[in-house]
């Protein structure tokens, strides 16, 4: 069976009793937010809910498919009938016709989520004052007469402003940008468009993997509604088996590795040229590995496949980061790797640095401050040793081992030190 | 000079410090798990838990106030950047 297309030029699409398609699509797009490729273009998903009392916009789009969003629009409702503007999400895909909106349905109130106003002051800047609006949470409603719009609270979802919209009467979320991804085809219904699986999964783990916690505490919220159709931000529009979209998030945030009881998990990873900086890490992990409950993996990165190792890291719990110093840098292996955890959250994990060098030795200290930059603890001093490490030395290694381990496991003793000691 | 305690429960480390610290000075230093965005006051990347002692730092700044406001932080929270160490003990965590 042939599928034609249910989006026209200038036309709005029904999508169910009083629900309106009037998003835009944009075929041409091929990367977007710097971060990601997309091979089917994308699509910017607004929608408009009419009650008895008046009509609800969800979404708009990005400022160069304005036009195309109001001529839509203006096919199904007049702007003097809009009570409300939602907005899922205050990224300029979404919010890029907003100001214009808000000048001609100067009647409608605006709706953001609670996380929004410190976002919505900087973006509208253009309009000159500061709008006016209603922040809502969890427990917050926007009756329109015989249909009521709920809202659910689902931060970091990718920005802190991030929510979804509840309409019950018909089992419908508006999602923003969860369950969205680069998918542009005019037939817009999961269930009659191309083979998206890719670009679903690619959109998840380049835009909501950083904040897969926060996945699954939305989720946990989500999944209860049961929704009958999902309505993305961006991509098909999910009326075939929704709750499969669901399972999928939760699977794909759903920590992998199992770990027995309360065991931690540390990784320690080299590059060395000479072998000193190895022999290093052999003996940071041989002093980890002491540690009860402890589950201690050394690798060389220089036969590394750095996707392999974000995945590791994701799940880990500890990092130790062993560098020569060459030119006085890190060597690209390390700087390699840890310019790729963006996608991962790391966040709050202990980190370690250490490395042999010549006369210089700047690497630990960089490879400390980038840790820090991760927002990663970094409980115990980096450990520098002048080219061929002695016996001495690799016992201090074993001693960072022990004590990072002690970190980890929640059984290091408090330390009591001066400012002045601190370097 | 005074002297007083910042803990970093994260990392367990009890620093002393002199009073007027600010601390941002001492966190980063000994790489606790508080993180610093704009470093001003402005974004609220630095927001931190006060466990105890909180009468022991400053009084946070209208900008501070209105920073921890907008992210809706709870009441036991302040800023990393511009928190002052008045004296006596503090034990903050990140969060
Ligand atoms: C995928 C994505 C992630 C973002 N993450 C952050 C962030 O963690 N912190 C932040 O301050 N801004 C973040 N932003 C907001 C951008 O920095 C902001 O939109 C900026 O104005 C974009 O600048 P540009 O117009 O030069 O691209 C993010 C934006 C995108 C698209
Ligand atoms: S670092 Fe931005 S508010 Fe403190
Ligand atoms: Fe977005
Ligand atoms: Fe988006």
């Amino acid at each position: 069976m042939s599928h034609p297309a249910v989006v026209q030029p200038g036309r709005p699409v029904e999508l169910a009793r009083g629900v309106h398609w009037i998003g835009a699509l944009d075929p041409q797009m091929r990367r977007f937010d710097i971060i990601l490729n997309t091979a089917n273009g994308t699509s910017y998903n607004a929608y408009a809910v009419r009650g008895s009392a008046g009509v609800a916009i969800i979404d708009t789009v990005k400022i160069e498919f304005a036009d195309e969003f109001f001529a839509r629009l203006e096919q199904v409702t007049r702007y003097d009938e809009i009570r409300v503007i939602v907005l899922n999400h205050l990224e300029p895909d979404h919010s890029g016709a907003l100001p214009e909106l808000m000048r001609r349905a100067p009647n409608a109130e605006l709706v953001l989520s609670n996380r929004a106003p410190s976002i919505l002051r900087a973006l509208v800047r253009e309009l000159g004052t500061e709008p006016e609006f209603i922040a809502v949470g969890d427990d917050d409603h926007f009756d329109l007469g015989d249909r009521r719009l709920s809202f659910v609270n689902t931060p970091y979802l990718h920005w802190p402003d991030t929510q979804c919209t509840w309409l019950a009467d018909e089992g419908m979320l508006f999602s923003g940008d969860v369950f969205g991804c680069h998918f542009c085809d005019d037939r817009l219904w999961n269930d009659t468009v191309g083979d998206f699986r890719f670009s679903f999964d690619y959109y998840y783990h380049h835009i909501m993997r950083p904040f897969r916690a926060h996945v699954l505490e939305a989720l946990d919220k989500l999944e209860p509604l049961e929704p009958r159709t999902i309505l993305p931000a961006h991509g098909p529009i999910l009326r075939h088996e929704p709750r499969g979209y669901m399972a999928r998030y939760r699977r794909l945030a759903t920590p992998e590795l199992t770990t027995r009881g309360d065991e931690k998990t540390l990784l320690v990873f080299y590059a060395s040229a000479y072998g000193n900086t190895a022999r290093m890490a052999r003996a940071v992990a041989e002093g980890a590995e002491e540690v009860a409950n402890l589950r201690v993996s050394l690798y060389d990165l220089q036969v590394s496949d750095v996707a392999q190792f974000v995945d590791l890291i994701e799940e880990a719990d500890g990092l130790a980061f062993g560098s020569p110093t060459l030119n006085a840098d890190a060597v690209k292996p390390v700087w390699d790797l840890l310019s790729s955890l963006t996608l991962v959250a790391v966040k709050g994990k202990f980190g370690a640095a250490f490395g042999s060098y010549g006369w210089s030795g700047e690497a630990v200290g960089l490879v400390e401050d980038r840790l820090r930059g991760l927002k990663m603890r970094v409980p115990v001093k980096g450990l520098k040793v002048k080219l061929n490490p002695t016996e001495d030395d690799l016992e201090h290694c074993r001693t960072l081992g022990r004590e990072l381990g002690a970190h980890l496991t929640g059984t290091a003793r408090r330390r009591v030190i001066d400012m002045a000691e601190l370097a | 000079m005074p002297k007083a305690t910042v803990t970093f429960e994260d990392i367990d480390v009890t620093v002393t410090v002199p009073a007027g610290t600010r601390l941002i000075e001492v966190s980063e230093k000994v790489g606790a798990g508080i993180t610093y965005g704009c470093r001003e006051g402005e974004c609220g990347t630095c927001m931190m838990k006060i466990v105890s002692g909180a009468e022991n730092l400053a009084q946070p700044s209208v900008l501070e106030h209105q920073v921890l406001s907008d992210n809706l932080a709870p009441r036991t929270a302040r800023l990393a950047c511009q928190a002052q160490v008045l004296g006596g003990d503090i034990v903050v965590r990140p969060g």
